[in-house]
């Protein structure tokens, strides 16, 4: 992944982090936290992206890993009193634990069944975690103002956070470059094309979708200890919201899956249009049919997304475009 | 026994709500996410109909029901029909977008209160067993709609081409099935079933521009445990859930009944995802 090989990744690293900082060189806690939001979305739509751009699985439920993770830390800081950084690696390997398990099983269903299943164990996990006494049931975990003392205070925990994660959202794009470059990914991606054809052509369709799976769930794992660290408290109707789960296919969707560009794009462009629509006068009240009807209109007419549709009408930025 | 007639009851009316998406999944393999909205219009419709021009909620339901069909086929023709031999993704996502723009501007127009059409026509007391007679007739009018759907897939024309596509469309059109129109006509009727489940519900439970969320995700487990694109497999897994719901909290608590549904929704789909009524499709 020599520079001359992948500019376009360079350069998209080098602007994420660039844009990244900007709140911490300024001091600005207001850029800091819209740009919290749309961070979070572009590490949670590039993990997504892994299981479902490159390998093509649709996982609906996706954001039961980022529930699971932060359970998992705020149980681990809130009890225990342990610090953000075991926490953030216990959410990740609780996450990939949990993909690892259920990948063997739910891997084996195609199509709209794995879907059907990924909504099943989001919910499944939901209606548990209502009954499970040391997550709180269904009022969940909340933390005390006192775990942000070792940090600072609360002020300066919420700027470790961001920090924390924008290198989380650079190493999910890492990561997805590195999946698409290597022979891994193109393991994966004739997986996408023909199953049956890549098994026969010696892929191991198990193992690799299975890998794909956990890789796609560690990083939401880590940000949902993050995000729900800074929030300081977590429910389950919260936390396992298909809803927001269905937010994050449409991001990548937008952007183009498959690409590692696309659900940067599109996670940010859903993020500050939704941010818009909030704020204006005229589309606040029904900003849920607007956005309905743009995802309509790009579903119908550009399904391959924003990056898909530059690279078709401009085939000379496929050199750069990754 | 009182749950268990309570549960066959409104599993009755599940099933009815799952039928309309286990068509519409047989028909064209697509999984409906405006289900659980349509469900919704449909107790909205037959609560405005019922609350402001004093009509007979159960005449209300056929109207909304006539209004679901055509809506339905609307909802094909905008939404559908350009994506429908593409990718599952872009199939659920355009279903989802319908979602969203229905459910936005019900939550504009009717806000997120509860609201609840206060019918009372009393109970017949059996035994041990009373039954309000809400109730009863909702089960009632579900199992002759989906006796009336049954005998219209079965006898008549329109019913045999629809059976047709489900089999095989590409076959269909070779003997001249005009499938799109079918198509659309069979995104209408899951629709209706949707709507009149909704508006069964209605009669019987309060419920908000949300709650259809929620029989949506009943319909899923329903689909699932009646087979596929299984219209009598669904009102079976229907009365199977109804009866679940009603016996299960004589065990244990009533929070932990949705974690029992969804495992068994997920054990179903892995090890026997043809249902467990399974016909071979």
């Amino acid at each position: 992944m020599s520079l001359r090989r992948a500019p376009g990744f360079w350069l998209l690293l080098a602007v994420t982090l660039a844009i990244g900082l900007l709140p911490i060189v300024t001091g600005n806690p207001m850029v800091r936290e819209t740009l919290y939001t749309i961070y979070l979305a572009i590490a949670l739509a590039g993990s997504l992206n892994i299981i479902l751009g490159y390998t093509g699985y649709i996982s609906f439920g996706h954001v039961v890993f980022f529930g699971l993770g932060g359970y998992v830390g705020l149980y681990l800081i809130s009890s225990f009193n342990t610090s953000i950084w075991l926490a953030i690696l216990a959410g990740g390997v609780a996450a990939g634990l949990l993909a690892f398990l259920l990948g063997s099983a739910i891997l084996r269903l195609r199509g709209a069944y794995f879907a059907l299943a990924t909504i099943g164990i989001n919910e499944a996990m939901r209606a548990f975690v209502n009954n499970f006494p040391p997550f709180g049931g269904p009022t969940g975990i909340s933390l005390h103002f006192s775990v942000y003392q070792p940090y600072g205070g609360a002020t300066q925990a919420l700027w470790l956070d961001y920090g924390i994660l924008v290198a989380l959202t650079l190493a999910s794009i890492l990561l997805s470059y590195l999946v698409k470059s290597s022979k891994f990914g193109l393991g994966l991606m004739a997986i996408r094309e023909d199953e049956d054809a890549a098994e026969v052509m010696g892929i191991h369709t198990t193992q690799s979708k299975t890998w794909a799976y956990l890789l796609s769930a560690i990083i939401p794992g880590m940000l949902g200890v993050l995000y729900y660290f800074k929030n300081s408290s977590i429910e389950p109707s919260d936390a396992f919201n298909l809803a927001s789960s269905i937010e994050l296919l449409v991001m990548v969707m937008l952007g183009g899956s498959g690409t590692v560009l696309g659900p940067v794009i599109g996670a940010a462009g859903y993020e500050i249009l939704r941010g818009y629509l909030l704020l204006s006068r005229l589309f606040r009240d029904i900003q849920l049919t607007v956005s309905g009807l743009l995802l309509l209109l790009v579903v119908l007419f550009i399904p391959q997304g924003a990056v898909g549709w530059l690279t078709r009408r401009y085939p000379r930025l496929r050199q750069v475009i990754i | 026994m009182q749950y268990l007639v309570d549960g066959l009851l409104i599993g009755c009316v599940y099933g009815l709500a799952a039928m309309g998406m286990t068509l519409i999944w047989g028909v064209m393999d697509v999984i409906n996410l405006a289900h659980g909205i349509m469900i919704t219009l449909g107790s909205f419709g037959v609560y405005l109909l019922a609350t402001s021009l004093g009509m007979n909620p159960y005449l209300a339901l056929i109207i909304a029901g006539a209004v679901g069909l055509l809506a339905g086929m609307g909802i094909y023709k905008i939404a559908i029909q350009k994506v429908l031999d593409t990718s599952h993704l872009s199939t659920l996502l355009a279903t989802f977008s319908v979602n969203m723009i229905l459910l936005g501007l019900a939550t504009q127009a009717f806000s997120t209160n509860p609201r609840s059409l206060d019918i009372d026509l009393g109970s017949i007391t059996i035994g041990s067993v009373t039954v309000q007679v809400t109730r009863l007739l909702a089960a009632l009018v579900s199992v002759l709609i989906a006796a009336g759907l049954t005998l219209f897939l079965k006898r008549t024309t329109p019913g045999k081409y629809i059976r047709a596509i489900t089999d095989n469309r590409a076959a269909a059109e070779l003997v001249g099935i005009p499938s799109q129109r079918m198509l659309a006509f069979s995104f209408g009727l899951g629709t209706l079933l949707a709507v009149m489940a909704g508006g069964l519900i209605a009669t019987f439970f309060p419920f908000t521009v949300l709650s259809g969320d929620a029989y949506q995700l009943k319909s899923f487990v329903i689909v699932v445990l009646g087979g596929l694109g299984n219209p009598i497999g669904a009102l079976l897994g229907g009365l199977v859930l109804g009866v679940l719901e009603g016996i299960l909290p004589a065990f244990m608590s009533t929070s932990w009944v949705p974690v029992i549904e969804f495992v068994l929704f997920v054990v179903i789909l892995l090890f026997k995802p043809t249902g467990l009524f399974g016909v071979k499709k």
